[in-house]
């Protein structure tokens, strides 16, 4: 089946479905609503399998591509990636130009299938439905957008589009702390979207152009590293915020915590993996020098975040905080592997993107699940509940493994890939030698192991405060899953264990592009950088 | 079916009993036991069926092995997966699949009317194919995916009364043991790949016999692999959790922590045999050996049944590393570690599920409340005494061989080179201890007036379900299937196993000068340059030879001492256990405590890394975040100032700093030519605050 504009159908049909939504009336129709949004994103999770499937179906040297990086075969101007491009500001030669290549295409599904689940998390929220779902319409077209982008000015558009809904979905369906929590969401990510910005406007001073696929092709700044060096900065730093890096994460664990659980899920889900994509799809391919100047600090970065993250997990008593920290160290895994600039790290990074929007999609889900009965999140006071709730405690037990990366569920097979990538990589000169620091990216491998250990530990001493141990009598009457609750976790059990047993069902998807991408670096030219 | 399919289906029969106990169990009869026991029922007789293909062709390679692509990380380059099967897996899959299927029996007799019975079963399914997938690996992902699987097993098993707060510790404490293994075995693996450029343990020998591998990484190789051996396979100092594993139900103790997923470590070593550096074979037997004897101490003292045969096992795991550790040096040493995995297996899981039995009729796994159970039980006695005799090593049962085998490679090691005396020391002092506690837990349990009457009277023997496992297992180390020169193992022949060894580490190192290849009935052995080689020198002075009647002289003389030594005290009473633990206080304490090593682990690990926790989380929340506040502080108050030098009004911190974006933008359009900046932000910022006010008009 191909359906023509289908990347603009994604990412506009859920504006159809907010404006259904605006004439049902808020107060009666909280039903309908839902309905509404339910459907709506279910119609996005079908598009997102076409796509999907389309792209399966793309002759060979499509599916190499990566956008700008195009095959000498490649036919210019085709639409084979999905390409739409229209003028929308003539004067400043800014296109509405859309395009995905196989890292926005999986990007594009996970968005589709967290939104879709997420809406079943977001079925108790009784307060404000109507405006719920309307901004959580307006999100998904957000994200969609960002993944599909290839124009700046219109990825910088749908990267603040994204922005306002969240805002406002922290800061009025939040937890006590909504307000503080949501303005400090909203001004780190601006904060990092200025720099976006002035490093977008830069370029667009010297090459008057915003397309991503010009820019591949012709580096802007390419003569002058000293420039390029700064601008690639301004893109990292607004992508690190996201991601989030150490020490930019600390609104993470905030806006986490307070945010209702379906855009907790949204939030580690998705948003985190904005900033993965961004730091791939522009930092890397615009900037390769700057890339590959800075790149030893991006793998001791994400080292640091492994760490980092699972230390600070260990000592929470927060079940939620706790989860969200484990997502800083887990997107460490996202950066090590990036940075190590081989297939095996590259893939494994984009694969551990997917599969912590899945595992922590889960967990933020298996939290919501407890709170909404015991009103608390306070690790001491939980115990026992696997025997009160059993089914609980089967989903909650794939949950937890898939998080810890237990071999069988996919993020053991990205983490592998990530740790083999990087332990071959020879990443760590450039800016760590010019600042006079030198490391070998096989010592940073191996402490970022460590980080394996850690997160055994703090998932596995969650499990047993929450779940084992003696039941309390407090939580005797606490029903097991309901099928709502069914419908969210399943799925995600489902896929995690389904891409641990036959990877390459994800990995075919993208492991073409990022291969493409990793053109830009060719060995012998690392081999000759490596020796400066 | 060849072999490739055979070994496929061993593995997908409990895998779908996995998945179709675990889904379906509750609606099936029975809740589906039955199911579960047929399908490792099935999988063992493949695994004979196997055995006998592969093994009764006499020759060092035979077997299949076959491999595809699965971890597709670029468009041209994947990480395999593969099955093979071997002389070594043969034998493996042998003793996996007996084992299970016996537990599987034992166990609708030992777990009837559990409420956790279906999970129970589930579970087991799982760990009998992921300890199938391990066998059959053909490199070391797969290998590796199979042993975290099996850990995952251990886990839940072990948690299986995870009401029991004891029970709950015990689970985590294994995982996290075994994770700290699993990761330097990790890196070992990642080292491999670095340097092969496959995990295939054929690439893996080719590369070291090509000397693609070699030196330090080599080394390093082998040692990391052997920490994840250690982990799992209870090596001190990661032992620690073995122990405490106990508090899973006694036959997944039998299945899981005794006779299989405990030897992975022992098979791991094996099976990477070839990669292995002398520097490696070295501390495998000095930490074999030292495990040996130091589990073994502790076992003398332990009140618990299940804690006494844990720490056994404990020890007898050290034996084989040692068997292993020094047939890198003298011929036998492979063949006599892997000999005793397999003896060892089945008389270990006698003595496991006979201890259930008892602790079935009894109700308690205190010794101190046991006593005069031989009539009772008499057909628990009986197996129990078999397999006891077995471990001790009493001729002509199969421990005898087995364990003899592996202090005769010992002293052989020594008497070849003197400095390392201590490894054939600790083998014998260890066996010594074997003795004396193993029959001191027969006296304490079997013999002498009950000393709980309560307990006595309504201890009965066992139903057929559960007797009838114990017989079988009993029978497998009677000669002349488990012992003798009869028996399974060696009918089976373990020359090919060794004689592939051999030839290819020979070939493998031969440059390096460590070992070389010589011929010895046609069949290729192994033997250290320094030593004497073993086909040269038939001569009575023959080291081997010489350590072969020492070892058997020894073994007897110290066995004899160990019975004696319980006998008089737990039977003839001459000195009573009590007086003597209080003359060696001191010691009789350090034993009891366990030397005092999870004390240790506590305060030297687990509390300086919840100490380092604690402390980069309060330095998050003060240094980190703080940070970030007081920016938000600060830009509120130049937005207070500002807003109230330009008579505007700024009344939040979005807006301050959407003034910061407004001035950033204009400096910058200012700096080019023209406005286009300030445009730009104006109008997207704009444009979002509109449509956010709107939204929050909408929401309220």
């Amino acid at each position: 089946m191909v359906v023509p504009h289908i990347l603009s159908w994604i990412v506009f049909a859920p504006l159809i479905g907010l404006a259904v939504m605006s004439v049902i009336p808020g107060a009666a129709g909280a039903r309908a609503i839902k309905w509404v949004s339910l459907l709506t994103t279910l119609v996005v999770l079908a598009l997102s399998s076409v796509l999907v499937a389309e792209y399966y179906g793309l002759a060979p040297e499509f599916r190499r591509a990566f956008i700008g990086l195009k095959q000498s075969s490649f036919p210019e101007g085709s639409a084979s990636l999905f390409e739409e491009r229209i003028p929308w500001i003539r004067e400043y030669n800014i296109y509405y130009h859309v395009g995905a290549d196989g890292l926005s295409v999986i990007l594009v599904f996970l968005t589709a299938l967290l939104s879709f689940l997420a809406v079943f998390s977001a079925w108790n929220i009784e307060k404000g439905v109507k405006g719920f779902h309307m901004l959580y319409m307006l999100l998904i077209t957000g994200m969609m957008g960002v993944f599909v982008a290839l124009d700046l000015f219109l990825f910088y558009v749908f990267w603040e589009v994204m922005l306002l809904p969240m805002y406002f979905l922290i800061g009025i369906w939040g937890g006590p702390r909504r307000e503080y929590a949501a303005i400090k969401f909203f001004l780190y990510t601006l904060a990092g979207s200025v720099l976006m910005l002035i490093a977008i406007l830069v370029i667009y001073m010297e090459c008057r152009t915003f397309s991503i696929p010009e820019l591949v092709a012709n580096p802007p700044f390419a003569d002058r590293p000293s420039v390029a060096n700064w601008l690639w900065a301004g893109f990292f730093i607004a992508f690190a915020i996201k991601i989030p890096m150490f020490p930019f994460h600390t609104w993470l664990p905030d806006a986490h915590v307070e945010a209702p659980t379906a855009i907790s899920v949204i939030l580690a889900g998705v948003l985190l993996k904005m900033g993965g994509y961004g730091i791939l799809r522009v930092n890397f391919p615009v900037f390769p020098a700057a890339t590959h100047y800075f790149i030893g600090l991006v793998a001791l970065f994400g080292v640091i975040n492994i760490i980092y993250g699972a230390l600070c997990a260990m000592a929470q008593t927060d079940f939620k905080k706790l989860v969200a920290y484990s997502s800083v160290s887990h997107m460490g895994y996202v950066l090590l592997g990036m940075a190590s600039l081989t297939d095996a790290g590259m893939n494994g990074a984009v694969f551990q993107m997917f599969n912590h929007g899945t595992s922590s999609a889960m967990m933020f889900m298996i939290v919501g699940v407890i709170y909404d009965r015991a009103h608390h999140r306070d690790l001491s006071r939980f115990g026992g509940l696997g025997l009160q709730m059993p089914r609980y405690l089967t989903i909650a037990i794939i949950g937890f493994f898939a998080s810890l990366g237990l071999p069988g569920l996919s993020s053991f097979i990205s983490e592998v890939m990530v740790f083999l990538g990087a332990f071959k990589s020879q990443s760590t000169l450039g800016a760590p030698q010019a600042f006079g620091v030198v490391y070998s990216m096989q010592v940073l491998t191996i402490l970022g192991t460590l980080g394996v250990v850690l997160g055994a530990g703090y998932l596995l001493y969650t499990m047993q405060r929450v779940y084992l141990g003696k039941p309390r009598d407090e939580y005797a009457n606490f029903p097991d899953l309901r099928p709502v609750e069914y419908a969210a976790l399943v799925p995600l059990a489902v896929i995690s264990v389904v891409l641990g047993i036959l990877p390459n069902l994800a990995l075919n998807v993208f492991n073409g592009s990022m291969h493409s991408l990793l053109t830009l670096w060719p060995p012998a030219a690392a081999a000759g950088f490596a020796g400066l | 079916m060849g072999l490739i399919e055979q070994g496929l289906l061993i593995i997908l029969l409990p895998l779908a009993g996995f998945f179709l106990v675990g889904l379906f169990g509750r609606k099936l009869p029975r809740q589906g036991d039955w199911l579960a026991t047929g399908l490792v029922g099935a999988s063992l007789a493949l695994a004979v069926k196997t055995f006998v293909q592969v093994t009764l062709q006499h020759d060092p390679f035979a077997g299949a092995r076959t491999s595809g692509p699965w971890l597709r990380f670029a468009p041209a380059e994947a990480l395999s997966i593969g099955i093979m099967v071997d002389n070594l897996t043969a034998s493996m899959l042998v003793v996996v699949g007996v084992v299970s299927f016996l537990v599987h029996l034992y166990s609708m007799g030992y777990m009837h009317g559990d409420p956790k019975y279906v999970r129970f079963y589930t579970v087991l399914q799982l760990f009998t194919a992921s300890m199938f997938g391990l066998v059959l690996s053909d490199n070391l992902l797969t290998l590796y995916v199979s042993w975290e699987l099996m850990g995952l097993s251990s886990y839940l098993l072990i948690g299986h009364y995870f009401e029991k707060p004891s029970a709950a510790w015990a689970c985590l404490k294994a995982f996290m043991t075994t994770r700290v293994g699993d990761v330097l075995m990790f890196v070992g693996i990642l080292i491999l790949f670095l340097h092969v450029g496959s995990l295939r343990f054929a690439d893996i020998f080719a590369a070291v016999a090509d000397g693609r591998l070699a030196g330090s990484a080599q080394m390093w190789a082998g040692l990391l692999l052997f920490g994840g051996a250690m982990g799992k396979s209870a090596q001190f100092p990661l032992h620690i959790w073995l122990p405490d594993a106990m508090e899973g139900p006694t036959p997944v103790s039998a299945l899981i922590h005794a006779a299989t997923m405990v030897a992975a470590g022992v098979y791991l070593m094996a099976r990477t045999y070839l990669l292995l550096s002398a520097e490696t074979f070295l501390v495998v037997a000095y930490v074999g050996g030292f495990t040996a004897i130091f589990a073994a101490s502790i076992g003398l003292v332990m009140d618990d049944i299940k804690k006494v045969l844990a720490y056994s096992t404990v020890s007898q795991l050290g034996y084989m590393m040692l068997g292993l550790g020094v047939g890198g040096f003298v011929v036998t040493g492979y063949t006599a570690g892997v000999y005793h995995l397999t003896t060892h297996a089945f008389f270990k899981a006698g003595l496991f599920l006979g201890a259930g039995s008892i602790i079935h009729a009894v109700h308690t796994q205190s010794l101190a409340q046991m006593g005069g159970l031989r009539r009772k039980m008499p057909v628990t006695f009986i197996t129990f005494l078999i397999a006891t005799l077995a471990l001790t090593g009493l001729w002509p049962l199969s421990g005898f061989y087995s364990k003899d085998a592996i202090i005769a490679s010992a002293i052989e090691f020594a008497l070849r080179h003197p400095e390392h005396l201590a490894l054939p020391i600790f083998a014998v002092l260890a066996a010594a201890m074997t003795a004396f506690y193993m029959f001191r837990l027969v006296f304490l349990a079997f013999f002498g007036d009950p000393r709980d009457a309560h307990a006595h009277s309504h201890a009965h023997e066992s139903p057929l379900v559960m007797t009838f496992p114990l017989l079988v297992l009993a029978a497998l180390s009677l000669p002349p299937v488990g012992g003798g020169h009869g028996n399974w193992f060696w009918i089976g022949n373990p020359v090919p196993l060794r004689g592939e060894v051999a030839q290819r580490y020979g070939v493998a190192t031969a440059e390096q000068g460590q070992a070389k290849v010589s011929t010895e009935h046609g069949q290729p052995v192994l033997t250290t340059e320094g030593g004497v080689a073993h086909g040269e020198h038939p001569a009575a002075d023959d080291p081997a030879r010489r350590a072969h009647t020492m070892a058997i002289g020894a073994s007897v003389t110290v066995l004899l001492i160990g019975f004696v030594l319980a006998w008089l005290i737990y039977i003839r009473r001459v000195v009573d256990p009590r007086a003597l633990a209080c003359r060696f206080a001191p010691i009789h304490r350090l034993l009891v405590n366990k030397y005092y090593i999870d004390e240790i682990v506590q305060a030297g690990v687990i509390r300086p890394v919840m100490a380092l926790c604690r402390l980069v989380a309060r330095a998050d929340l003060w240094i980190v975040d703080g940070l970030v506040n007081l920016t938000a502080l600060v830009t509120r108050a130049i937005a207070w100032v500002t807003g109230r030098a330009d008579s505007h009004v700024v009344d939040g911190v979005v807006n301050g700093v959407a003034d910061s974006a407004m001035t950033a933008g204009k400096a910058l359009g200012r700096l080019q030519t023209g406005q286009v900046g300030t445009y730009l932000t104006g109008g997207v910022v704009g444009v979002v605050m509109l449509a956010g006010f709107v939204f929050w008009v909408l929401a309220r």
